[in-house]
């Protein structure tokens, strides 16, 4: 995987504020200068732009061609991207939604997970799989699941989740770059948040499977990726207040995991949160904590705890923010890594 | 409910369906080219006039809806509304066609035909409000829930009339599905399954033209979606969509059809979509207005105006009777709907399992005493 293609481009441009919208949509720009092999294919995503205008103005800019508007039909659309990464192409698919991505997991499973393991390593995919996932912006059922623990039980895949404007991009070209499958959840919730970012000068990107630290601090560590970034960023700023000093890590992705940054951060705290929006049972949280556990067990001054959705199907937009974890119930879980009073 | 009470459970035995004959000859099977009308055809004068005034008052009263939902999501007391406007002919006919025991599979779209079939409009709206996901027992109306995943509800109506068979029940299936939506495997497995079994079912595909963006010639290479149904076995039927009288003379045949044991029937019905996807899409990115504006003069409600106007069954007074009941319906949705649906967040927990696991349970707990504590610190609800 190179890092080479995230810093490509042309440099003239200064920061200015951007949407991780825009930014992925640059992502999706320069991988397709930089590269013509890179195709772009999915429902909406030429005329329109994408539902969410990810992909505005590249049918325009690369042709009908490079960004092809499909016919309605997820497991065709991957199915087909198999066929054209096994030609040589490097296809960037688009799901609509997060639950409109199901009809596509038999290609998804049986096939793009495992070409280059079935192959004896003679065919890698090099296929990006945007999902817009996660819930919080109000949308009615099937719009709003978390599929991440799906994907991540799939060996041959990686899960990559950005959360904020610079990793957009960043881990997008890298994804694209990338001759490994990638699954790329792009947090809905997060499409309009803004950062001062200069797409002609983007920060380097590290290689996917890195962790950053977000946040440092001393007393816990909060992990978390994606849509949770902010809510824990923010419950670490309230929880100075009951002088918690807690440092945050991002994951940025979850297939590779990066349990390095992890375990070196739990061992400096001592105390671990998990918080994910998705159900908790079977979730991303269970296999954290456990790789945390057989790491740091010595370490550890209370279980690692996890924050998540409740094991439901996603409710109604009405109901959805008593399902989505907020920043009470990451500081209660703070509060339970008290683990002395509590047992 | 227990699967042993549904009605029926107790006296079902299974018969195997009725021997499956390939056919020979495809022709019977080949739509007509044209779309087939009545509107403004000598064929008008021979349909009902009670039929032709009935399906003329739904119509109005079904774009009245539309305009409704549409203004309620203005105020925020809806998420979304994907508006049926210009496709009323399809929705009303598609109601009107079917026997109270019979069943309807709405798409998202669909609200109107549910609404046409006696569902509450406010009931409805729930999915689009967003306080349920399905504000009515489908059994009770004999609807299944409004469909958001394109298609995947097509094999259930082939499933259900299947078993409604099987038990010596005479019921038949319609169900809806947009042009888009026939792109989708499911669709193409629930017309096999259909055809194979032999299933009391009606496929209505609207097609309006668009799927999202996507106009109908990237959807599809074939000379019509009636087309498709050669392949499977099944007759197609191409239907002028906008002429109700029409929608509902070829659907009552596929209906008729299927009760009769011949199987399945699909039916595309021509139409035109003529406000954007949803309220929250921008039209104006794929096509212009002169399209819409051409359909404008071909707009269901005229039609049948203009027939029922022409042969002296409908006069002024006649419309402005039909237009106050539109309106009165619109008054009350709009007051239902103006009114903050009760919620009780410990519903969240109430309908994943019959009977709660105890991780359930003990999420449960955990949120009410978030909410307990929430109302005691006196913080206002919805942060
Ligand atoms: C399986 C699936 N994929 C994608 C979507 C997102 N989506 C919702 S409506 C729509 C277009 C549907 O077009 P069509 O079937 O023609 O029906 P229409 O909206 O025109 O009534 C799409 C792509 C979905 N709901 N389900």
């Amino acid at each position: 995987m190179s890092t080479a293609a995230a810093t490509a481009g042309v440099r003239t441009g200064r920061a200015r504020p951007a949407t991780m919208a825009q930014a992925l949509g640059r992502a999706l720009r320069d991988s397709m200068a930089a590269d013509p092999t890179v195709h772009v294919l999915g429902e909406d995503v030429g005329t329109l732009g994408g539902v969410f205008r990810v992909t505005d103005g590249l049918a325009k800019e690369f042709g009908d061609d490079r960004c092809t508007d499909t016919p309605l039909a997820e497991a065709g659309i991957l199915g087909a991207a198999v066929g054209m990464a096994m030609y040589g192409l490097r296809p960037v698919v688009e799901m609509q939604f997060d639950a409109f991505a199901y009809p596509a997991f038999e290609q998804l499973i049986s096939h793009v997970a495992k070409m280059r393991n079935r192959t004896a390593g003679a065919m890698p995919l090099p296929i990006t799989v945007r999902v817009p996932y996660g819930g919080g912006i109000g949308g009615v059922e099937h719009h709003s699941d978390s599929s991440e623990a799906y994907y991540m039980a799939t060996p041959g895949l990686h899960v990559v989740m950005p959360a904020t404007v610079e990793d957009a991009y960043g881990l997008l070209r890298e994804s694209i770059a990338s001759d490994d499958p990638v699954v790329f959840l792009e947090p809905k919730r997060l499409y309009w948040s803004k950062a001062d970012w200069s797409p002609d000068a983007p920060a380097p990107v590290e290689p996917i499977g890195r962790a950053v630290v977000r946040r440092p601090g001393r007393s816990a560590t909060l992990i978390t990726y994606g849509p949770s970034l902010p809510v824990c960023l923010e419950a670490a700023e309230a929880a100075t207040a009951e002088g918690w000093d807690l440092e945050v890590v991002d994951l940025r992705s979850l297939v590779p995991f990066d349990d390095e940054t992890v375990a070196a951060s739990v061992r400096r705290t001592g105390r671990a949160v998990v918080v994910h929006e998705s159900s908790g049972f079977g979730g991303p949280g269970g296999e954290i904590a456990a790789r945390v556990t057989e790491r740091c067990f010595h370490h550890l001054e209370a279980p690692v705890l996890r924050v998540a959705g409740f094991d439901i199907p996603y409710p109604p937009p009405m109901q959805e923010r008593h399902h989505l974890p907020g920043v009470d119930r990451v500081l209660d879980a703070v509060a339970r890594l008290q683990w002395e009073a509590e047992s | 409910m227990t699967v042993q009470e549904l009605p029926g459970a107790a006296a079902y035995r299974p018969t195997p369906p009725p021997a499956w004959k390939p056919l020979t000859d495809p022709a019977p099977l080949l739509p007509d080219p044209e779309p087939f009308r009545v509107l403004g055809t000598d064929a008008a004068a021979g349909v009902d006039p009670e039929l032709l005034l009935r399906l003329y008052a739904e119509l109005v009263r079904g774009r009245r809806y539309n305009a409704q939902a549409t203004a309620l999501t203005k105020q925020g007391r809806l998420a979304v509304y994907p508006s049926s406007t210009g496709q009323e002919a399809c929705e009303i006919a598609a109601a009107l066609v079917l026997e109270d025991r019979d069943w309807l599979f709405p798409s998202y779209r669909d609200t109107l035909a549910a609404v046409a079939r006696g569902l509450d409009p406010v009931e409805a709206l729930t999915l689009l409000r967003g306080d349920r996901h399905t504000g009515y027992d489908p059994r009770e109306h004999r609807i299944a829930p409004l469909c958001t995943p394109l298609a995947t509800q097509l094999p259930h109506a082939v499933g259900l009339a299947h078993a409604a068979r099987l038990k010596g029940d005479d019921v038949v299936a319609l169900a809806m599905v947009g042009d888009g939506g026939t792109s989708e495997g499911d669709f193409h497995e629930a017309l096999n399954f259909a055809a194979v079994w032999r299933a009391p079912v009606v496929f209505l595909v609207q097609n309006n033209g668009f799927a999202i963006s996507v106009p109908l010639a990237k959807q599809t290479a074939a000379p019509s979606l009636a087309h498709k149904a050669v392949g499977y076995g099944m007759p197609g039927r191409l239907v002028d969509g906008n002429d109700a009288a029409a929608v509902h003379q070829v659907l009552s045949e596929a209906v008729a059809r299927a009760r009769r044991g011949e199987g399945p029937t699909l039916v595309e019905a021509v139409t035109y979509r003529m406000e954007a996807h949803t309220n929250a899409d921008d039209a104006t990115r794929y096509r212009g207005d002169g399209d819409v504006e051409a359909w404008r003069a071909h707009d269901p409600i005229r039609l049948l105006e203009r027939e029922l106007t022409g042969r002296g069954l409908l006069d002024e007074d006649g419309i402005g009777t039909v237009r106050e009941a539109a309106e009165r319906m619109a008054e009350g949705l709009r007051e239902q709907m103006n009114a903050d649906p009760v919620l009780d967040p410990m519903d969240l927990f109430a309908h994943v399992y019959e009977e709660q696991t105890g991780q359930l349970r003990e999420q449960a707990a955990r949120l009410r005493g978030e909410l307990e504590a929430e109302q005691e610190s006196g913080a206002e609800e919805g942060r």
